[in-house]
């Protein structure tokens, strides 16, 4: 009964971890989804995100205008390993894991900053010094100053934009670069600068959920996005899952990566009160995420009649 | 139209797999010329298109459409002059995208892309009418996931892509090599069509030496990476598979099933 109560109560705090995370989970369902390619910048640029809006912060900038310089920050990591990739010619893979790896140097000396120190790993910010957009200390306030009120508002804006972005001319560009590259050239679609033009967009919003972070647990930590890119596989992957059948709208596709993100909060904080080390959650999330990604598999490969669909011969 | 100059192509230069697959090759194409390729396997027929495309840059020769210079083109730029219909039906279309859209996209060759609409109100209506003329029914499934059509659906969708935009020059490489021979007799009459209708410039690969006789007003035959014979006019029109057979020795078993 205490367990049940504890996971109750802690329910507001893990929406709201889960919306933040939800944007990231956007990013990821863009370059992942759409893009086909896996990218494991989001690590780093979600650190870079939340060192950047806790800078900014504790420098006295506007909060929002601290928001808008970690998107920048996320976007020019995205499109380093773009050009890596691309320019380059190295896998998707390596090339996110080099940016990955070269901003973990980077956050450190963003966070230092304006201080004495050369690198600092931690920034930490406080509700009470600074004007932060949101804060888990609100998070069961019945008024305006609840996070889960801006949360929602900025992951809805978020959608909205996305979507209108994914059906114009560029989107459309970007959308066939990510189903069929050969198709894509052949009608006059440079492949490349969609893969970079998508790798921009997704981590910037990476980055954004790492701002949001960073203000939402009231601190900027180098580590901050260790195991983002599961954690946004999974949010993906679980959304997909259980809503792939119901929501078809691209729109909507985008909601159940948020949702997927949420849930996983809610999981995640259900098991932390049954007694699991917050240490354990990343071989959980890895877990998970295994799970997951298996079962469409098996299903296809062991539970799928022998028997094709007849192909119409009247074509 | 179309005007190839000592083309070289070597593939794996230096290795044990070193082939050269383009061996001094010049073509010149007339403006509505209807060009059939054969050849026997590894003759450099891809290789040809490829390399017209834009796929692969040739290691010296050049290429130029229109009277311009296209060689140092990168493929996604040489797709405002060049429609392509691909061997395999899985190659030409967006599987993940509805039939709209893919028209959509290829609506949009040669042209910037930006942030208006993917599609619009009038398109819709452009496409439905030209979805109509392939007779299949697709007009009334234009949101449909191109996924969901047949192999011969899916060529025919993406010979209307290629020549939504009029091209330049049509490239047809082997279209109808994948679908059995009903649809791909289909395909071709549909090509035909097409081709007839705009005057289109096209060269069009195939291992079937009637589709090649029937088709064209010109056939070309193809040989390690040159062409052996280029036959037009008068003597295209009275060719027959066995001509075919008697003055070049062809070598090739799928040439020789083919027929």
């Amino acid at each position: 009964m205490d367990v049940l109560i504890s996971f109750i109560n802690s329910l507001p705090g893990a929406f709201g971890q889960g919306l933040a995370w939800g944007i990231m989970a956007i990013g990821v369902y863009i370059t992942f989804r759409i893009l086909d390619v896996a990218d494991l910048t989001v690590d780093g640029s979600l650190a870079t995100g939340g060192a950047v809006a806790a800078l900014c912060i504790s420098q006295g900038w506007n909060p929002w205008l601290a928001l808008l310089m970690a998107i920048l920050a996320g976007m020019l990591a995205g499109l380093v390993t773009g050009v890596l990739h691309t320019a380059c010619g190295i896998p998707a893979i390596l090339a996110g894991i080099l940016t990955q790896l070269a901003l973990y140097s980077i956050n450190l000396r963003i966070m230092a900053i304006g201080s004495d120190a050369k690198t600092k790993a931690t920034l930490a910010l406080s509700v009470d010094k600074q004007e932060l957009l949101i804060s888990s200390r609100y998070i069961r306030a019945l008024d305006l100053t609840n996070p889960l009120f801006l949360l929602v508002i900025l992951t809805v804006v978020v959608i909205a934009l996305l979507y209108w972005f994914f059906g114009t001319e560029l989107g459309c560009s970007l959308r066939a670069t990510g189903a069929n590259q050969a198709m894509a050239r052949a009608q006059g679609i440079n492949t490349n600068s969609c893969k970079v033009l998508g790798l921009v967009v997704s981590n910037g919003l990476v980055a954004l959920s790492g701002a949001l972070l960073a203000q939402y647990q009231g601190s900027s930590t180098v580590d901050m996005g260790r195991g983002a890119i599961v954690i946004g596989l999974a949010a993906v992957i679980i959304g997909e899952v259980l809503l792939g059948k119901v929501f078809r709208n691209f729109a909507l596709k985008l909601l159940s990566a948020v949702i997927g993100a949420i849930i996983y909060y809610v999981v995640i904080t259900l098991v932390l009160r049954l007694g699991l080390e917050s240490t354990d959650l990343k071989l959980l999330t890895a877990l998970v995420v295994a799970l997951f990604l298996t079962i469409p598999y098996w299903k296809d490969k062991y539970f799928t009649k022998t028997v094709r669909k007849e192909v119409r011969s009247n074509a | 139209m179309l005007e190839v100059r000592d083309l070289y192509k070597t593939f794996n230069p230096g290795t044990i797999n070193e082939k050269q697959a383009m061996n001094g090759l010049s073509l010149t194409l007339n403006d509505g010329d209807f060009v059939t390729v054969i050849g026997g396997n590894g003759a450099g027929k891809s290789t040809l298109l490829n390399l017209v495309a834009g796929v692969f840059p040739p290691d010296s020769g050049s290429i130029s459409i229109d009277g311009q210079d296209v060689t140092k083109l990168p493929e996604h730029k040489r797709a405002k002059f060049i429609g392509r219909v691909f061997q395999d039906p899985m190659m030409g279309t967006a599987a993940t995208m509805g039939i709209e859209e893919n028209l959509a996209l290829a609506y949009r060759r040669g042209k910037s892309r930006g942030l208006r609409y993917g599609i619009t109100h009038a398109e819709r209506k452009l496409y439905r009418e030209k979805l109509a003329i392939l007779g299949l029914g697709l007009e009334d499934r234009m949101t449909s996931k191109v996924g969901l059509l047949s192999g011969g659906q899916r060529q025919a969708l993406t010979l209307l892509m290629a020549t939504l935009q009029k091209p330049k020059l049509l490239l047809l490489d082997e279209h109808t090599a994948a679908l059995d021979p009903k649809t791909a007799a289909k395909v071709l009459e549909t090509t035909e069509t097409i081709v007839q209708r705009d005057r289109l410039t096209t060269l069009m690969i195939t291992h079937n030496m009637r589709d090649a006789i029937a088709h064209g007003n010109r056939l070309i035959m193809m040989d390690a990476g040159r062409i052996v014979a280029d036959i037009r006019g008068e003597e295209k029109k009275n060719l027959t598979v066995q001509d075919l057979l008697d003055k070049f020795h062809v070598e090739s078993d799928r040439m020789l099933l083919s027929e």
